[in-house]
C-alpha cells in the first residue's frame, strides 16, 4: 500500500526528473562551441543611426539612393526620404517632405500638397529640424509575418528583402508595414523597399545614402561588434526608435528624435 | 467500401498528387526555412544572392583620386570636402569605359540644396552660410563666379 509520504516523495522526483532536459547531460565541447561562433552567419546583425542635429536637409541622400537603387527618379516614390519639421510658437506643427526631399529643402514654405505652401516667418519658429526616414529592417518585421507566399523574408544579418520573381504584388506587407516605408516599384510591379544597400554592405561598401551625406547624418553599423563605433554610440549614447509601441524592434536608432517625429 | 463512393476518392488522390508533382517542379530547389525561422526566414535563398549581385553605382571619394588627383586635393583643402565627388557630377559607374563622361549638375538648385538659408536653431543647417536666390545674381549659374571645389577664390 502506498502512504501519503512515498506519495508526495515519489511526485517530486518524478517532476524534478522529466524536468531535467536532456541537453543537461551533454558534455560541452570547447571546439564545437568554437566552431559554431565562427561559422555562425548571425554574427553580422546590421543596424542605422541618423543624428537629426547634423540634417541640413539637403536630400543628397534621396537623389543617390535613387540613382544607385534605379528607383524611377521622377516618380513620386522613394526608398527613403527627409522630412522637415517645423514647430512654432503656437504649438503647432508643421511638416513636409516635397518630393521625398529628393531635391533638397529650397523654400522656408511649408508644402501643404497640392500646390498649397504655407509661409512660417523666422521668429514664429520654436524649433526646426530634419528627420531622414528609412526602412527600419525591424527585428520583428510585420511585412514578413503578412507575407503569403515568402517573397519578402529576414536574411540572416537583419535586412528584410524582397524577391521580385517571387512577389505576387498582393501588398500586404505595404499595409502592414507602420513606418510607411514600403511602396509597388513602377517599373517590376511588386512590393519595393529599402534593404540598406545590401550589394553594397556585403561588399564591406557603405550605403549609397551614407556616402551621399556630406554632414556625417547616416552611418550604418554592425550591432554585434563592440568596436564598432555605431554601436558604441547606440550603446552609450540617449537614442530613440520610431514607433517603439508596435513592438517591431525597429533597428534604425535616432539622435535628437523629438515627440512630434511620428 | 461501396464503388460509387471509391471512384471519385479515386479522382480526388488523383488530384491532390497531380498539385503535389506540379508543386515540385514549380517550387525552386532553394526554397526553404532560412536562418530567421519559419516566420521571418521562409524564403528563396537564391535571392540574397540575386541582391548581392546588384550594380553598384556610387563609387565613392576614392574611386576619382588617381586621375583626377589635382581636383581631389584641391576640393581637400577647402570647406567643400566633405562633399562626395559624385553628388555634383553623378554616379561613377563603370567611369571611364562606361560613361566615358559624367553629367555634372550645375543647376543653382544644386547650391541651393545647402545654401538657401532656413533659420532651423535646432538642425545643423542654420550654420551653414546662405544667399536668397532672388537677389543674389538671378539666372546666373553659381559656378560663373564660385569655383566648387574652392567657392570663396579671389572673392573674398
Amino acid at each position: 500500500m502506498i502512504t501519503r509520504r512515498d506519495f508526495l516523495r515519489h511526485t517530486a522526483l518524478g517532476i524534478a526528473g522529466v524536468a531535467l532536459p536532456f541537453a543537461a547531460f551533454e558534455i560541452v565541447d570547447p571546439e564545437k562551441l568554437m566552431a559554431r561562433e565562427s561559422s555562425d552567419p548571425s554574427k553580422v546583425r546590421w543596424v542605422f543611426l541618423v543624428d537629426t542635429y547634423k540634417c541640413v536637409g539637403c536630400g543628397m541622400c534621396v537623389k543617390a539612393c535613387k540613382l544607385e537603387n534605379e528607383v524611377p527618379y521622377d516618380a513620386n516614390v522613394t526608398r527613403t526620404w527627409v522630412e522637415r519639421y517645423v514647430i512654432t510658437k503656437d504649438g503647432k506643427v508643421h511638416a513636409d517632405t516635397p518630393k521625398g526631399a529628393r531635391d533638397g529643402f529650397t523654400t522656408a514654405k511649408i508644402d501643404l500638397g497640392e500646390g498649397k505652401f504655407e509661409n512660417i516667418k523666422a521668429e514664429d519658429i520654436d524649433k526646426a529640424f530634419f528627420v531622414p526616414k528609412l526602412c527600419n529592417q525591424c527585428d520583428n518585421p510585420p511585412c514578413v509575418q503578412v507575407c503569403p507566399v515568402g517573397a519578402t523574408y529576414q536574411a540572416a544579418d537583419g535586412v528584410v528583402l524582397v524577391d521580385r520573381t517571387w512577389c505576387i504584388g498582393c501588398g500586404y506587407c505595404i499595409m502592414g508595414c507602420p513606418y510607411g516605408v514600403r511602396f509597388f516599384h513602377p517599373v517590376y510591379r511588386t512590393a519595393e523597399k529599402c534593404n540598406f544597400c545590401y550589394h553594397r554592405i556585403t561588399k564591406g561598401m557603405k550605403t549609397a545614402c551614407v556616402d551621399a551625406c556630406p554632414f556625417g547624418a547616416r552611418r550604418i553599423g554592425n550591432i554585434k561588434d563592440p568596436n564598432d563605433p555605431v554601436t558604441k554610440i547606440i550603446m552609450t549614447e540617449r537614442v530613440g526608435v520610431l514607433k517603439e509601441e508596435y513592438g517591431t524592434k525597429p533597428q534604425v536608432f535616432y539622435i535628437g528624435l523629438d515627440k512630434e517625429v511620428r | 467500401m461501396k464503388n460509387h463512393v471509391l471512384r471519385p476518392f479515386i479522382v480526388f488522390l488523383g488530384i491532390v498528387a497531380l498539385i503535389l508533382i506540379a508543386r515540385m517542379f514549380f517550387v525552386p530547389r532553394d526554397f526553404g526555412i532560412g536562418e530567421r525561422g519559419y516566420m521571418y526566414g521562409w524564403h528563396r535563398k537564391g535571392n540574397e544572392q540575386d541582391w548581392k549581385n546588384f550594380k553598384v553605382k556610387y563609387q565613392g571619394k576614392e574611386y576619382c583620386k588617381d586621375c583626377h588627383t589635382d581636383r581631389y586635393n584641391s576640393i581637400n583643402k577647402t570647406p567643400h570636402r566633405i562633399i562626395e565627388c559624385e553628388d555634383c557630377h553623378g554616379p561613377a559607374i563603370d567611369h571611364p569605359s562606361d560613361p566615358p563622361k559624367l553629367t555634372i549638375d550645375r543647376s543653382r538648385e544644386l547650391c541651393l540644396r545647402c545654401h538657401y538659408p532656413l533659420p532651423y536653431p535646432t538642425s545643423g543647417r542654420s550654420r551653414i552660410r546662405g544667399i536668397d536666390p532672388d537677389t543674389h545674381n538671378p539666372g546666373t549659374e553659381c559656378s560663373s563666379c564660385h569655383n566648387p571645389h574652392n567657392p570663396m577664390e579671389g572673392l573674398r
